[in-house]
């Protein structure tokens, strides 16, 4: 463990844009190794950075050794292949106790590993494809799951969400909002003040409320923070291309009540898309056909995204949706440089999916997460998970009686007990060997680290 | 034989051999009942000597038949079964009339008759052509292997065949493929020996349920009629949805509440044997999200209401007009034995109004649920029908939209709904074809109208059994000439197999290529 504002020592693998992107922001504050099977970008970046570069291969032990991987406290894998990334944090585990955060495009790895933790080596794991299609759906001003964490194995998560005006959760009460099974409020926060959640607390519009429980529950809920006829606000939502990032962004927003449209050109991916997506339409054709689109009044949608594979056709279609009258476009950029351009000839807004997952593992490494705890505002909140020992206050008592024993920013959130989720409530009483996640407010956490 | 044939029919007969030696062991029942009775020795005894020697003289053919079985020995093996097993299944019928004083006036002493008779039964359509249903022309013993077969054809002799037979263990799946009712088969195990099982033994549950629950009303004094004969007697013909009784006036013969008793089972005949494994493993979600289940029930619902209603407000009918319980019941009882294809019959049809009888008729087009022991076309493919009609009406304001029909969250393959299509079209031609040459060929010395042959077309392909008209259900197909019977014999069976394990063998594609 090491302290606020001390100095880390960070090993990121692989020097591409991401990796490239990361240590640049790191290397002012940190120490920076980066590693590179490509000679010239290691000797670029040794120029440009203050960070020390390796040349090899990174999932060989060899190389993790010259990189001195055994005093690293992060290790972060940003190659742009999901296997080697795989490989390398299982390998930093091996030589070394180091913080293992892997990038990866394939969600099917995500699911894994949100669903028992720790899988493959990796401690935490960003998939750049999600995060993209959760920053589009951020900007249609939907909420999305900030940051959702998973504890025990996966079996209960932690997520923080902003309540947006509209929502039909300003305004209530938590006991009026907590219509969920298997979901516990945990805190309200206004601004930088974390207030633990109680049957009266009140919700307005631009808090955020940090909720735990069983993930089906969490999803549940996301759908409901949804400010009712947001659909409507918006419009008609196309999506230009089935790729990886096409696909998530369908999937995100028919999640939180949207028809959208899916175009995509080639039929066995377009046909592969309809059997994934059962809520969006899914039309088989070549999308800068002007006559098709005008067919289809895709011209009165209220936002499209191209998420096509080539930034050039990307382009075309943002454009030509702007003139057949689309409010809103969003496109998927793969090249940085094109990012200001795309925005200058007239597209609303263009994302480039490498640099909002720089961002992500940037921000990540800043916050400083370790082990099983999650840090909900630096500084003001946590959530960890404890197994309960013998001499724990809550070993054996009911939770009503514990509590009273605890300071007042401790909520338990959740349960597990043998692997099974267990609903916290006043009367249930907690075992040694249970699972407990609990929300403590940085004032109480010397007690609770001492006591539960 | 000439060298350039693809298919090892050697095999194929072997296989069928050894089935039909085995059937010997299901006639021990008639056999037990005609020593108990002292009737019908000479009916039963000749028939499983000649099934066993057949059976074995067939088996010699091939040395190991289940190692050649590929998938058209599958096809061949399962077709012929059923035609053999129903000339072998017809003996003690011939040998009943020819052999006894009693049984000289049986109409099946006639080969054609008995033929019909057997095809019928196994193929669990009940469509009769005996002319006296009673025991006096017909032993207890024989009047029970009547029943027996409807059973054994229920849940599939295949079926049981790979149930029983381990060697049959590697290409069962196909042979219950070619079998089951319905496009493709579920295994609920790992092991298809292990499914034929599961479902054989869910099947002589709920039989063995009924027999008790018939027997108990009549125990409890509640139906004087069911006696343990009969309970035995229509416990083997409800769940196999077959439709036979050794009452001439079928379940008209028992009280309301045995009516009623049948009808739940009726309906669990029709219903997806694969859902009774969910409820046994207590998995309930699987069948109250099931839509064929639901669409099932739906089915029996409106049309039951409709029927139930044009029956209350009959003019002039003292039995139904205006009379609640009877016209529900009578209702609800004919529409759940048409619509699984079982063919009961609580009282007889032919009397209701014409627009009931329409209503009926209809019915018979609907089907039972896929992997049940109903016919007909089944309600799967209707709602796969319907659903893909509905993407058209769409794809044709989208023509380019991309929509995969799904049954819950499953995708239903387009490969699936194209062999839907074709087998719903099959059956369709089949049956207008079928039924104008049954309206050509005619019934010496009676009147047979359009509506009679359609009904009765549509009764022996679906394997409903009874029709309207002259074979409505307190009549019999008797009138009907040979050819005709021939062409009924041969709807049953394709109508029992789903038509094409059947006419793939007549294709020179299966045969040379």
């Amino acid at each position: 463990m090491y302290t606020e504002g001390s100095a880390m020592r960070v090993l990121i693998v692989g020097a591409g844009e991401v990796g490239s992107s990361i240590a640049a922001s790191l290397a002012e504050s940190h120490e920076v190794v980066v590693v590179d099977v490509d000679s010239e970008r290691v000797e670029q970046l040794t120029y440009e950075h203050d960070v020390l570069t390796v040349e090899g291969d990174g999932a060989s032990l060899d190389t993790l050794r010259t990189a001195d991987v055994g005093k690293a406290d992060i290790a972060i894998a940003s190659t742009d292949d999901d296997e080697t990334n795989l490989a390398i944090c299982g390998t930093v585990k091996t030589a070394s106790d180091a913080f293992t955060i892997a990038r990866v495009q394939n969600r099917a790895y995500l699911e894994t590993w949100r669903h028992s933790q720790g899988v493959f080596g990796v401690d935490f794991m960003v998939c750049t494809d999600l995060l993209t299609a959760q920053s589009i759906v951020r900007i249609v001003g939907l909420p999305t799951a900030r940051d959702v964490d998973p504890f025990a194995g996966g079996r209960v998560q932690m997520a923080e969400f902003e309540v947006t005006e509209g929502s039909p959760l300003a305004g209530q009460t938590v006991q009026e909002a907590d219509r969920f099974d298997a979901l516990t409020f945990a805190a309200v926060i206004q601004g930088d003040d974390v207030e633990i959640a109680r049957g009266d607390t009140a919700i307005a519009a631009g808090d955020k409320v940090v909720v735990i429980g069983r993930p089906g529950s969490v999803e549940a809920f996301a759908a409901a923070v949804v400010p009712e006829g947001g659909a409507e606000e918006v419009g008609n939502v196309v999506i230009v291309g089935g790729s990886s990032v096409g696909e998530l962004t369908g999937r995100l927003l028919s999640e939180r009540g949207f028809v959208p449209r899916l175009i995509e050109q080639d039929p066995e991916r377009a046909r592969e898309l309809a059997e994934a997506l059962s809520k969006t339409t899914v039309l088989e054709h070549d999308a800068t056909d002007a006559e098709f689109l005008e067919r289809e009044h895709v011209g009165e949608a209220g936002l499209l995204v191209a998420a096509l594979d080539s930034d050039e056709r990307n382009l075309l279609v943002s454009l030509l949706a702007k003139r057949l009258g689309v409010s809103r476009t969003v496109a998927i950029v793969d090249n940085p440089a094109y990012v200001d351009l795309f925005e200058a000839v007239g597209v609303d807004i263009a994302i480039n999916p490498r640099e909002v997952t720089a961002e992500e593992i940037t921000r990540f490494t800043r916050e400083r997460r370790m082990e099983n705890v999650a840090i909900v505002e630096p500084g003001a909140a946590e959530v960890l998970e404890v197994e309960i020992g013998e001499e724990s206050v809550l070993a054996g008592r009911s939770i009503r009686e514990a509590v009273a024993d605890l300071p007042d920013g401790v909520v338990v959130g959740a349960i597990t007990r043998g692997g099974e989720f267990v609903m916290p409530r006043g009367d249930t009483v907690i075992q040694v060997g249970d699972h407990v996640v609990a929300f403590v407010r940085e004032d109480a956490l010397d007690a609770v680290t001492a006591t539960i | 034989m000439s060298s350039t044939l693809r298919v090892d029919w050697r095999a194929s007969v072997s296989l069928t051999g050894r089935v039909v030696r085995w059937l010997t062991v299901p006639m021990l029942f008639p056999l037990a009942l005609a020593l108990f009775y002292g009737r019908g020795l000479k009916a039963i005894l000749p028939a499983i000597a000649i099934a066993f020697v057949v059976g074995w003289g067939l088996e010699r053919l091939h040395s190991d038949p289940a190692a050649a079985l590929g998938a058209r020995e599958g096809f061949l093996m399962v077709a012929l079964t059923w035609l053999l097993i129903s000339v072998v299944g017809a003996l003690p019928y011939i040998f009943e009339g020819s052999f006894t004083a009693y049984g000289a006036t049986s109409t099946l002493r006639l080969p054609v008759n008995a033929l019909f008779e057997t095809m019928s039964g196994f193929t669990t359509t009940g469509s009769t052509v005996m002319g006296d249903i009673s025991f006096e022309t017909h032993s207890r013993a024989l009047m029970m292997w009547r029943q027996e077969t409807q059973w054994l054809g229920g849940m599939g002799i295949v079926v049981l065949a790979v149930a029983i037979l381990p060697e049959l263990s590697v290409g069962g799946a196909q042979l219950m493929d070619a079998e089951a009712p319905g496009p493709g088969i579920q295994k609920l195990t790992p092991r298809i020996a292990e499914t034929a099982r599961a479902l054989w033994g869910m099947y002589i549950g709920l039989t063995v349920l009924e027999i008790v629950g018939l027997y108990g009303f009549h125990q409890l004094g509640m139906a004087p009629e069911m006696t343990l004969y009969n309970a035995v007697a229509h416990g083997f013909t409800t769940m196999p949805t077959g439709g036979f009784s050794p009452e001439a006036r079928s379940i008209e013969a028992f009280t309301a509440v045995v009516q009623w008793f049948i009808i739940p089972f009726m309906v669990a005949a029709g219903t997806n044997f694969a859902l009774f494994w969910h409820v046994w493993n207590r998995d309930f979600n699987v069948v109250w999200d099931d839509i064929e289940f639901k669409t099932y029930l739906g089915a029996i619902g409106v049309l039951t209401a409709i029927t139930a209603g044009l029956l209350f407000t009959t003019p002039g009918f003292d039995m139904l007009t205006n009379a609640l319980e009877p016209s529900l019941r009578h209702a609800t009882f004919q529409i759940a034995s048409i619509v699984t294809t079982t063919g009961y019959a609580s009282m007889d049809f032919n009397n209701w109004g014409q627009h009931a009888k329409y209503v009926l008729l209809f019915a018979m087009f609907i089907g039972g649920s896929a992997g049940s022991t109903g016919g007909g076309i089944k309600i799967i493919r209707w709602v796969v029908i319907l659903k893909t009609l509905r993407r058209e009406l769409f794809t044709a304001v989208h023509p380019e939209a991309v929509r995969p029909v799904r049954l819950g969250s499953t995708v239903i393959d387009e490969d699936a709904i194209r062999g839907i299509y074709a087998f719903t079209l099959l059956y369709l031609v089949i049956f207008a074809f079928g039924t104008l040459v049954v309206l050509l060929v005619g019934v010496p010395g009676q009147e047979l109208s359009a509506f009679e042959a359609t009904s009765a077309v549509a009764a022996t392909l679906g394997n409903v059994g009874p029709g309207v008209g002259i074979v409505g259900p307190m009549n019999s197909f008797l009138p009907f000439p040979r050819a005709s019977k021939l062409l009924m014999v041969f709807f049953m069976w394709v109508g029992r197999l789903e038509i094409f394990p059947v006419l793939v063998l007549l294709t020179h594609a299966y045969w040379r290529s």
